[in-house]
């Protein structure tokens, strides 16, 4: 049985928002009945805002009410503020899904994403011509979703790529290329990370970055026990370091330099950074 | 908590209260290790000698000794087929079906890692087994042939007595996974002409962690574990008394109420029929004159078994689905698809299974619900207009 979390029983059990807008503005259809769940999203749309949506949906309990959540979630919204809505922002919602069943959450969001594209007159392709390339062909999943989840999801293995998207929980032989696009995204994730901040950094602005912790973090902590540190040199990633007052010849300033001086510095400049006592 | 319509028996059983009753005392007082020199444990051992005959009786087995107690079916599946193979050094080939329970099928994909070559045996759209392929793939390079007596899903029964005499004559050995069809169907492993058999206590009243294996006296295998000396060192481990006891138990009441099968029969009937009767989107799987009488599957379109059973549980009602879903698979069941069940009707599959403890009221409670849950699951169906009463027609 799985661990559905209250509002997912409470959504599945009755849910809201089903059946057919007729004359609706928008329509958009995701999964089929051949992978096992189907939904298809009814929109109606009012100067620029969804005034009424409704489902269908052919599926498990979780399904239904992922499609429940969406529909209740996007009414009121304006386009571009219901464009927004991710699959975890369905999940946050429904208080949690199962691992297994994070492609309910995906549906959704990729439905929604369809019914405005196609009321923005942007011509939805059957999946045969679907963008990007289908990478799984038991459930017609293609690299462009499966990128979209791992970015989104922050997902780190392929077990995780097939919870959130079914790809490769079939027949399995596109399993390979999935560790591909995943080593792939997460080089890319982890490059983006460095560019933030994590480049080396050049002497300068190391020894900077040194005298503005020490000045700012680190001394001010000291005098409050009413010592004090003075820092003599910078050798590249070695920080000579002095303690002064009540520190000099404390039994604990071994303690201090390790747990205090170096490990802020390690904090705020760099890690691996190395602080050496000059007596 | 209120009642539940319990229609799972194939998935587990409730422990008959008078198997509990037998097994309580060695939960209790008579906790003695059967080895010992004290009466004790000395005595234990005698009731485990009385178990062992019990179920030989109900396995029609020549000698008790041919009975060796496991802790489950899969156990006994695993040591049946891995404990020959060595035995038959050379021997490269085994034979099994493609609708087999996981523990034949997953060690035989285990095995063919290991080099060795399977033939998986198709089934027709009734989920019979094609019985001219099995014959044209046994050689002399074939070590064990491996076939329920029984599909857990389907309740279908193979023709294993069949099986058995043109393999009995071919001198390759034969083992039957029975854990669905024993305490079912009458089993009597001379007839069936099979070297080994797999039995789970849990699927006939008994409780759950103790099984049993048939090996036909002369068989040459060897233990899965090795260790002590219990079991004739076929299975070391201390031996799980109470466990042993109670299907010591539950094999006597299954023999007795073998007899009333078709009574059993007459319900799960009147449960199919209704069903098919109400709901022309439904159809059945598997040969309906060639099953267990306790089982019946059926495949309702346009919805999904996972929600079916989620509802049918909020009225207290218990089944399963062989749905991609309700699995945590994404696909539905092998043995459907090895059918050729449509994937449309497979999603919203359906298992009852009966026992001697279903009740004609449980039965007459279900018909009467089901027909607000399917036609609810129709309501919320994308494939499925239910103002006109028909399919969208729509495929997406």
């Amino acid at each position: 049985m799985w661990d559905y979390s209250d509002k997912v029983k409470e959504l599945y059990k009755n849910p809201k928002n089903v059946g057919v807008i007729e004359n609706a503005d928008a329509v958009g259809e995701e999964g089929s009945i051949v992978c096992g769940d189907a939904l298809k999203v009814f929109l109606k749309i009012k100067d620029n805002v969804i005034t009424d949506a409704k489902f269908q949906t052919f599926g498990c309990g979780s399904a239904i009410a992922s499609s429940s959540a969406l529909t209740e979630m996007i009414k009121g919204k304006t386009l571009e503020e219901a464009q927004k809505i991710t699959n975890r922002d369905i999940v946050d919602y429904l208080g949690g899904l199962p691992e297994e069943k994070m492609h309910c959450s995906v549906m959704g969001s990729e439905a929604l994403g369809k019914a405005i594209a196609s009321y923005r007159g942007v011509k939805i392709k059957d999946k045969s011509e679907a963008e990007g390339e289908i990478i799984c062909k038991c459930f017609g999943v293609t690299d462009q979703l499966i990128r979209k989840a791992i970015r989104e999801n922050n997902l780190k293995t392929v077990e995780e790529v097939t919870n959130y998207t079914k790809a490769g929980g079939g027949c399995e032989s596109c399993i390979p290329e999935l560790e591909r696009i995943l080593q792939e995204e997460l080089h890319v994730a982890d490059k983006s990370e460095k560019q933030e901040g994590k480049i080396p950094l050049s002497n300068i602005k190391r020894m900077q970055l040194v005298e503005k912790t020490i000045t700012d973090v680190i001394r001010p902590q000291l005098q409050q026990d009413g010592g004090d540190i003075e820092l003599i040199d910078i050798d590249n990633k070695k920080v000579y370091v002095s303690l002064r007052g009540s520190c000099a010849g404390c039994v604990a300033s071994n303690v201090t330099l390790k747990y205090l001086v170096q490990d802020k510095l390690r904090e705020f400049v760099e890690s691996d950074i190395e602080v050496i006592e000059q007596k | 908590m209120e009642k539940i319509i319990y229609l799972d028996n194939n998935a587990t059983t409730m422990v008959d209260p008078l198997v509990l009753e037998e097994m309580l005392p060695f939960l209790r007082e008579r906790y003695g290790n059967p080895s010992s020199m004290y009466d004790l444990g000395g005595e234990v051992a005698k009731d485990i000698a009385k178990a062992r005959i019990q179920v030989a009786e109900l396995l029609g087995a020549e000698h008790e000794r041919e009975i060796v107690f496991t802790s489950c079916g899969t156990e006994s599946d695993n040591m049946a087929i891995s404990g020959v193979l060595p035995q038959n050094g050379d021997k490269k080939h085994i034979i099994t079906s493609r609708v087999e329970h996981p523990a034949v099928l997953n060690l035989c994909k285990k095995l063919e890692r290991d080099g060795y070559r399977i033939t998986y045996i198709p089934v027709d759209r009734e989920g019979l087994l094609n019985i001219d392929k099995l014959k044209e793939s046994a050689d002399n390079d074939t070590a064990i042939v491996s076939i329920m007596l029984a599909n857990n899903e389907t309740g279908v029964i193979f023709p294993v007595e069949e099986i058995g005499s043109f393999l009995k004559e071919k001198g390759i050995l034969f083992h039957i996974d029975a854990v669905q069809a024993v305490g079912k169907i009458p089993i009597d492993v001379k007839k069936l002409n099979c070297d080994m058999l797999s039995i789970s206590g849990h699927k006939f009243h008994s409780p759950k962690g103790i099984g049993a294996l048939y090996i036909k006296t002369g068989t040459k295998i060897q233990p899965l574990l090795h260790g002590g000396h219990q079991e004739k060192g076929m299975r070391p481990g201390t031996e799980n008394a109470a466990g042993i006891v109670g299907m010591g138990k539950a094999a006597e009441l299954a023999l007795k109420s073998l007899e009333r099968e078709h009574e059993i029969q007459k319900l799960r009937d009147s449960l199919e029929n209704g069903i098919l009767e109400k709901f022309p989107n439904c159809s059945l799987n598997g040969a309906k004159n060639r099953r267990v009488p306790n089982t019946c599957n059926v495949g309702f379109e346009y919805i999904e078994g996972e929600s079916i059973l989620l509802y049918l549980n909020e009225k207290n009602i218990a089944a399963s689905s062989g749905s991609a879903c309700s699995s945590g698979s994404l696909e539905p069941s092998h043995v459907l698809r090895a059918m050729g069940v449509p994937f449309t009707s497979a999603h919203g599959s359906i298992r009852f299974s009966l026992s001697r403890f279903t009740a004609k009221d449980e039965i007459d409670y279900t018909l009467s619900v089901l027909p607000e849950i399917i036609n609810r699951l129709l309501e919320i169906s994308p494939f499925w207009d239910s103002k006109n009463k028909k399919p969208t027609g729509i495929r997406f």
